[in-house]
């Protein structure tokens, strides 16, 4: 028996812990928990609702969109307004912009350090030496699309930033709409930045991730676990909001059902908050910490979907609509991710069609005194819930439940590890000095601790804790 | 800010007195290339949203700032290394080259639980803290830069009720540290900070320690719809076309380059041209005093005038003047707006010298008589 820590996991939005107990070269046991802690949504208590949208942007700086489109649906289903035509076209691709960054850049910047040789300067070296298995040619090639990468990433965000004043944290993402007006100027920019991006994604990014899948075909035998996913669904058709391009859904074992909001549960068994014993519901719970929590190990809590540990992401949105269902893996959830992008790519194209120019793109709306309202979207890396109430016109509650508390969820009173645990179990890691077994895993997953420790619940007190062993 | 004294004292040391523009243009830039200047680039409590935004730069880009530009040997959000492997870079760094590598801390530091809010790896088997790595690191670097508004100034997750405890990076460092704020930075900020650190050195800074190149002037004085201002044409909410003060622009208060800069790194667009507010993000006071994001600054009541952006928008440009004018100073004299907020309006900086040629400078002086007599 060997046990592992890789303290930090870098390469993620946020660095986060992986603890995994190795005994006759496979994981039997493993924990994921995370290393800080800010209180966002006590933070958030009696400030201006409308506020929220741009506050919850920055608890994540690479998916920021996400947050302010989860703030402005809660806003708006409080208040009970609807954003105008334009706004919602424009609010989709604003956020479709930020997910093609997000993608590209987890997919070269982030997640391929892993299986291609850097160049030998900082701060690709130090870095592990074995199991890089492309040629020397295949190698370089794709070294020279990362470096294309970090440039159409980039120009991804100039998409935001034209539609979204700047990026990260886009002003134009409101309860109401939107705000730049779409003028012609306007579209024909985003177009062809937008064409260049999907050139890439089409002669580079598609190609790339075959080679990979290819080269490290073991690695859909890695990372295995049963098809229990779930979304919120991503990008609403229109302004009604009564259709999303991708749709909302519950994957149990393969088979895909319509989701209902009140299975949701969270389990603190694990996790360092006062524990009642029975699972809470997200509307009601009282939260404690409790650092001193016997055998408790995570800041984030245990999300359950009727006791199911379900994971997020582009894997479980193309899952949801039929696009991919080849399996659950390391290279099922890299392939989704890319095919997703491809995908997303070209929707946008369509969306921009469908702009009115001279139609208004925002609809001024009047704060409601008491009122409540969720706000539900897919985001980069899975479903994404703001739980909103307003009392005397000021914010009295809000709620966060993020992708990466569901995906890097610790384990729950029945012993059902979270996903990503359980993804974990029965990996095999051939040298425990050089784990890249483990980190490829990992990324897979997308994780963003930066979203997923801040749960906590206004109201209750914070007492003195630490936050990782 | 480099001098021009200075400029061509730099530029003489480098080449002689002819062809001396090319010759010396490129031997700062082979100097620079050849003495990179080591840097960590910590990332404490934070959203890596500055780390995204130095991937957003255009001119020059990550791969040439990571060649050209600086030695960036620890990089969290994009190092393959990872665990003990990549912390130890850090402890490296501060062995071999004490004095002379770069701190650049993105995010707040938790000083809660003696730092344990956030930890950034192990040491020796027991958590290594955010506090305890800025500290150690802080001590030895050449120069410390804090890059964002949490890590210059707190930010968003030191705001109330500040459950971690957070703290801004020159609170928990007794030195100078360069505060490049924003939120996030902008991209030319950053990499133009660091720039003048290679090649010039020290840039300007202010009384916040920000290089006055970048935050030197108000949004309000550089802002493309200042004209609508002092006409007193308003837009209502976010999405319409004119001066966003009535819907919440901190733009009057708020010291940075925005309006003339753009953003990303292709300098497209910015909050106002976008039609919403500026919120004042690169502030000292972001965001608990630069709220409501979309209520404009405190209204005035006095005897006999009250002003504000509503009644003003109504009249004359000559009145608005006087009246928004004659608001914000009146608010100074009354102290509501918080202390560092002031310094927007105090008489040595720009932002005063447009009240006092104009009407509202003598409606301020109407303003002061009549507070004097009352006491």
């Amino acid at each position: 028996m060997k046990k592992i820590i890789i303290n930090p996991v870098t390469r993620s939005n946020s660095p986060f812990v992986v603890e995994v107990t190795v005994s006759e070269g496979k994981v039997v046991d493993t924990k994921c928990s995370c290393q800080f802690f800010r209180g966002f949504e006590l933070i958030l208590q009696n400030r201006d609702p409308r506020d929220a949208c741009y506050l919850t942007e920055r608890v994540c700086g690479i998916c920021s969109s996400a947050h302010g489109m989860a703030a402005a649906f809660a806003l708006e289903n409080a208040a009970g307004v609807r954003p105008p035509y334009n706004g919602n076209i424009l609010r989709n691709l604003i956020l479709g912009a930020d997910l093609l960054q997000n993608h590209i850049r987890h997919f070269y910047f982030l997640s391929l350090s892993d299986y291609v040789k850097g160049p030998d300067l900082p701060p690709f070296v130090p870095s592990y030496k074995k199991d890089f298995r492309l040629s020397k040619k295949a190698n370089e090639a794709m070294l020279q699309n990362y470096y294309e990468a970090l440039e159409i990433g980039r120009l991804a965000h100039e998409l935001m930033a034209l539609l979204g004043a700047k990026a990260p944290f886009p002003h134009s993402i409101l309860a109401g709409g939107s705000t730049v007006a779409p003028t012609v100027d306007v579209i024909i920019d985003f177009y062809y930045k937008l064409k260049k991006i999907n050139d890439f994604i089409q002669n580079k990014m598609i190609p790339d991730v075959h080679t990979l899948a290819e080269t490290y075909a073991d690695y859909f035998e890695i990372g295995n676990r049963n098809a229990n996913m779930l979304d919120f669904g991503l990008f609403p058709k229109d302004e009604h909001d009564r259709e999303r391009y991708f749709p909302a859904g519950l994957a149990l074992e393969g088979r895909v059902q319509e989701v209902d909001l009140k299975p949701i549960k969270e389990d603190l068994s694990y996790s360092w908050y006062a524990d009642k014993g029975v699972p809470q519901d997200p509307y009601t719970e009282e939260t404690v910490p409790d650092r001193e929590k016997d055998g408790a190990y995570s800041w984030v809590k245990a999300p359950r979907y009727n006791g199911k540990a379900v994971e997020g992401g582009p894997l479980a949105r193309s899952w949801i609509r039929g696009d991919y269902r080849r399996g659950v893996s390391v290279m099922d959830r890299i392939m989704a991710r890319v095919l997703e992008t491809e995908l997303v790519g070209r929707l946008m194209e369509g969306w921009l069609e469908e702009l009115r120019p001279g139609e208004p793109v925002f609809k001024p709306f009047a704060i409601p005194q008491e009122a409540e309202g969720a706000g539900l979207t897919g985001a980069m890396r899975g479903p994404l819930g703001h739980w909103l109430r307003i009392e005397k016109g000021k914010i009295a509650h809000y709620q966060i439940i993020t992708p990466t508390a569901w995906n890097m969820s610790p384990q729950d009173a029945t012993g059902q590890p979270g996903p990503m645990e359980e993804a974990l179990l029965g990996t095999p890691v051939a040298d425990a000095n050089e784990p890249v077994e483990i980190s490829r895993l990992v990324r897979s997953f997308d994780p963003c601790s930066a979203c997923a420790t801040h749960i906590i619940i206004p109201g209750a007190p914070v007492r003195e804790f630490i936050i990782c062993v | 800010m480099i001098s021009r004294n200075k400029f061509s004292r730099v530029f003489q040391k480098h080449g002689s007195h002819s062809g001396v523009t090319a010759r010396l243009g490129t031997s700062l830039l082979s100097k620079g290339k050849r003495n990179r200047l080591p840097v960590i680039w910590l990332g404490t409590n934070t959203c890596a949203g500055d780390s995204i935004s130095l991937l957003n730069s255009l001119d020059p880009g990550y791969r040439a700032i990571i060649s050209d530009l600086i030695d960036l040997r620890y990089y969290h959000f994009g190092m393959p290394a990872e665990g003990d492997k990549s912390t130890g870079v850090l402890e490296d760094t501060l062995a071999e080259r004490p004095g002379e590598y770069v701190l650049i801390v993105e995010g707040t530091i938790p000083t809660r639980s003696n730092g344990l809010y956030c930890v950034i790896g192990n040491r020796r088997g027991k958590p290594f803290t955010a506090l305890d790595a800025v500290q150690e690191l802080g001590a030895a670097a050449r120069y410390v830069v804090a890059v964002g508004t949490c890590a210059s100034f707190g930010g968003p997750y030191a705001a109330h009720p500040n459950p971690s405890d957070g703290k801004a990076v020159h609170k928990v460092l007794d030195r100078q540290v360069i505060n490049v704020p924003g939120c996030p930075a902008h991209p030319d900020w950053i990499v133009g900070t660091l720039a003048h650190l290679v090649w010039y050195g020290e840039p300007e800074l202010d009384e916040y320690n920000r290089p006055t190149l970048f935050y030197g002037e108000t949004i309000h004085n550089l802002c493309q719809r200042r004209h609508y201002f002092d006409s007193g044409i308003f837009s209502a909410h976010p999405g319409e076309p004119w001066c966003m003060y009535k819907a919440g622009c901190k733009g009057p208060v708020t010291f940075a380059d925005c309006p003339y800069r753009q953003w990303n790194g292709e300098h497209l667009n910015w909050p106002v041209k976008a039609n919403t507010p500026c919120i004042g993000c690169v502030s000292p006071e972001f965001p608990d005093h630069t709220e409501p994001f979309f209520e404009h600054l405190p209204d005035i009541h006095l005897p006999q005038v009250t002003v504000n952006a509503n009644r003003v928008g109504a009249v004359t440009g000559v009145l608005t003047a006087i009246g928004i004018g004659g608001h914000l100073v009146a608010s100074i004299i009354k102290g509501r707006l918080p202390k560092t907020l002031k310094k927007g309006f105090s008489p040595a900086k720009p932002g005063i010298e447009i009240l006092q040629t104009t009407p509202a400078q003598i409606l301020v002086d109407s303003i002061k008589k009549m507070l004097k007599k009352k006491r």
